[in-house]
């Protein structure tokens, strides 16, 4: 009983932890219909500079090194839309292989400043102690992870369903050329997208850090990661994201303990059936 | 005038061992293997219009298929060769299926989410692909009991597949076949009010480029006598996506140059920078930025230039 | 004398299709007679193209049957329905632009044939197919240009060459949208003739925005209005119909 409740924990954290990672790539891949193959770099930018920046600062807390980080990292985005993405409008193609560049770029450059060796990220101190909830003790800091994905998913919606913002972005969701004629700044909209996503993904890996570690090759275990639950969650669809990205949790969390092994393979089921049945995902409005 | 210098090209490569040392030998030998995936790749990049950042699958299961058939199940090399091909096919066929439920940016999605679970399965199943150590001390086959340990002997062996590999694409591309494939690229729903099922298609060179893949898969783990997981990567795949495109993608002749440049880059590079990864993203951001046609056709339009 | 029923060339059967709340094809009922000249007019948004989609199968009805020849083909992909005989152009030039004429005729050929299979044989092997699309090019009077690259020739040669490749098929029924659209009056006079032309084995069913135009062209005529027929019959009694004038002055 003990092993599925805390499987069952790890699950949801790790979902949360998806969520924070994907909901920027879904964002961005919704909008710029850009697949975003630098996200895993853009996360793992965030463990690394949770780990560095922890190391050096030991009392530094964890929610301000996550902003930080995610503002570092959004920056870092928003220069290479603007530099590099805008110029390669009309190539769609090439955007791809431009942001399969930068993660190729940006992994090696952690690798040549932080070296070859897993970089732990602590845990909060006041997040150290377990807590005790129906008699089962768990690792707190997982519990508040959960929470922080809840708290992203709920800002997210906010931001998207209430302000003026979200309702261009959705609407350069729904019809690019539509949104532009009624006179909304679509490139502009973009470059914040983008920089939202990035930012979202490094904050993500400041969270990821504690339980994950900053180490080269983080960026292409998580990818992968992100790409899957996009696709079954849907493009474009924020509740895809979220509920894909638990759905994922679980699966990978159960799958890798129980057959360690065939993990992959696990992963991979539901993927195949969302795109053999449904391949516009569970709640996607973009066709892939 | 092109005949001469096609013959005086092909003199030159067949006589390569007689003048070359080891080092440049193997050198070419990389090169053809490389050329053969860059093609095999093209097949479905440039003639296809199915950009596809998993086709270090085919590479890699052909050549992990051959290492343990031959150095764990003691098959001989020409039963493993064959299961091989037949394994990388069937594969290809299954993941031709799923891939192309979607096409330009989903495709690639799912053809990198594919490739990433297969190089996920070479990583963790080490009881049976090693793991991280990948798998040692292979062996090179014997064709008619001739020894390919020898740089000019394998050098041989791998330009005479090469030749055959180029020859047959080079039929597929101008045949029937392939010319419906170049209108599916164009214009699918044209093409399907004409007759032609675009999906099969698809499919089938969605497989044929994977079964040359898979033949340069062999000629790899061939070469190398080792096979590490890291051959499936993304960055496998990534180079080789590179060298097609900056080679030029609606040509024949432009994976070849493009696959060659970056195999020389990675070779001479790997001298100088440590940070071969780095280094391949800065080309990939300058290539696509800079000439996005890719070298061959930019070359053509320069010579066009001359003849006027 | 009572003939055996005849197998309509087209048979609609309460046609519908909608896109979420806009319904743009409703209950769509017609019978084409093989051999007949069909135009079929109405207004823009009328739902022309969107009923020639759904008979070409580029998109599925939500319900209704859909009959060539009397073979249920509503749920056949488009390119088992063009093995079946049927043809189309389209409203924009779909044609393959870096090629030349030659070449566009030769794939409109190779649609139907086995050979189109073939890996192992250059295509410019087949003489029989270029000779073919060479004469299918001099019927529209372009054989002149057959080795030019279709980006080099003008807008009213590329929709001859369209018709060319829909026409190369020697299709039972033969879906023209809009043939006419965008050509200067020389342009248009040869086109209509090459319509005009068309032998009898092939059923055409033209869309046509402007009704003076193709209404020569016609024999039966078909009227639609917001996705449902309003009139349909012999040309003469469409165009006398009140009904016609409503839609075409009452905008």
């Amino acid at each position: 009983m003990q092993f599925w409740i805390i499987q069952g924990l790890n699950s949801l954290s790790l979902g949360g932890l998806l969520f924070l990672l994907s909901s920027g790539f879904s964002l961005i891949f919704g909008l710029m219909r850009l697949a975003n193959l630098t996200h895993g770099a853009f996360f793992m930018l965030g463990t690394y500079f949770a780990a560095i920046a922890m190391r050096t600062y030991t009392d530094l807390n964890i929610w301000v090194t996550a902003l930080g980080a995610g503002l570092v990292v959004a920056a870092i985005g928003g220069l290479f839309e603007r530099l590099v993405l805008t110029r390669l409008k009309t190539n769609p193609l090439g955007q791809v292989l431009v942001t399969l560049g930068m993660s190729f770029i940006i992994s090696d450059a952690c690798l040549v400043l932080w070296g070859g060796d897993s970089i732990p990220v602590p845990t909060p101190r006041y997040l150290q102690a377990p807590t005790r909830l129906f008699g089962f003790v768990f690792p707190t800091y997982r519990l508040v992870l959960v929470g922080c994905a809840v708290a992203a998913a709920i800002a997210l919606y906010l931001l998207m369903e209430r302000t003026r913002l979200g309702a261009m972005i959705r609407a350069g969701v729904d019809d690019r050329q539509m949104a532009r004629a009624v006179g909304i700044p679509v490139s502009n909209l973009f470059t914040i997208v983008f920089c939202l996503g990035a930012g979202i993904a490094g904050a993500g890996g400041v969270l990821g850090g504690p339980i994950l570690s900053a180490y080269p090759g983080l960026d292409a275990d998580m990818l992968p990661l992100a790409l899957i639950v996009v696709i079954l969650g849907g493009i474009g669809s924020l509740m895809g994201a979220f509920i894909g990205s638990f759905i994922i949790g679980f699966v990978y969390t159960f799958g890798t303990a129980l057959f360690p092994e065939l993990a992959y393979i696990i992963l991979f089921l539901p993927m195949i059936f969302v795109i053999a049945f449904r391949p516009q995902g569970l709640f996607g409005r973009v066709g892939a | 005038m092109k005949w001469f210098a096609g013959a005086l090209f092909a003199a030159s490569l067949l006589s390569l061992p007689l003048f070359a040392g080891d080092f440049y030998i193997n050198l070419a030998s990389q090169i053809l293997i490389a050329a053969i995936f860059a093609l095999s790749l093209n097949l479905l990049v440039g003639f296809g219009g199915m950009t596809s950042l998993g086709h270090a699958s085919y590479l890699g299961v052909a050549a992990y298929f051959s290492a343990l058939l031959t150095s764990r199940y003691g098959f001989g090399h020409g039963a493993a060769a064959l299961i091989s091909i037949a394994g990388t096919i069937a594969m290809a066929a299954f993941f031709g299926t799923i891939a192309l439920r979607a096409t330009g940016l989903g495709f690639l999605m799912i053809t990198l989410a594919l490739s990433q679970v297969l190089w996920g399965l070479a990583y963790r199943m080490s009881n049976v692909t090693n793991g991280d150590n990948g798998i040692a001390g292979l062996t090179r086959p014997a064709p008619f009991g001739i020894s390919l340990d020898s740089a000019p002997a394998f050098y041989w062996f791998a330009l005479i597949v090469a030749s055959f590999a180029f020859l047959m694409m080079a039929i597929f591309v101008s045949s029937s076949f392939g010319s419906s494939l170049k209108g599916v690229r164009d214009q699918p729903r044209r093409m399907a009010a004409l007759g032609f099922n675009p999906w099969m298609i698809r499919w089938i060179t969605f497989i044929y480029a994977g079964f040359w893949g898979g033949v340069s898969g062999l000629l790899f783990v061939y070469y190398n006598k080792y096979i590490h997981p890291t051959s499936l990567s993304i960055t496998s795949s990534a180079e080789a996506l590179l060298g097609v495109i900056a080679g030029g993608t609606g040509t024949l002749g432009g994976p070849v140059v493009g696959a060659t440049l970056v195999l020389l880059l990675k070779n001479y590079a790997s001298a100088y920078i440590e940070r071969w990864n780095m280094l391949l993203g800065l080309v990939f951001l300058f290539i696509v930025l800079v000439m996005p046609t890719g070298i061959v056709p930019g070359l053509n339009k320069f010579a066009s230039l001359f003849r006027k | 004398m009572t003939p055996p029923t005849p197998n309509h060339a087209l048979e609609i059967i309460e046609l519908n299709k909608a896109f979420g709340g806009l319904r743009v094809t409703q209950n769509i009922s017609l019978k084409i007679l093989q051999g007949e000249r069909r135009l079929i007019i109405g207004p823009n948004g009328a739902g022309k193209t969107t009923l020639f989609n759904q008979i070409s199968g580029d998109m599925r009805p939500n319900s209704g049957t859909i009959k060539l020849f009397g073979t249920d083909v509503t749920a056949l992909a488009p390119y088992r329905r063009a093995h079946l005989g049927l043809s189309r152009t389209y409203q924009i030039i779909t044609l393959f632009t870096a090629d030349t004429l030659e070449h566009n005729v030769t794939l409109g050929l190779l649609g139907l044939r086995p050979s189109r299979w073939q890996m192992w044989r250059p295509l410019s092997f087949y003489r029989d197919l270029a000779s073919e699309a060479r004469r299918t090019l001099d019927t529209v009077g372009l054989l002149h240009l057959a080795d030019h690259p279709v980006s080099e020739i003008a807008y009213g040669e590329k929709r001859r060459v369209e018709l060319a490749m829909a026409l190369a098929q020697k299709p039972r029924v033969l879906l023209l949208d809009e043939p006419l659209a965008g050509l200067s009056n020389s342009e248009r006079t040869t086109v209509k003739s090459l319509i005009a032309s068309i032998p009898r084995q092939t059923t055409v069913i033209m869309i046509e925005h402007d009704m003076d135009t193709a209404l020569d062209l016609a024999e039966t005529v078909t009227l639609l209005n917001y996705g449902r027929v309003i009139v349909d019959g012999e040309r003469n009694a469409v165009i006398a119909d009140e009904r016609t004038r409503e839609v075409y002055l009452g905008d």
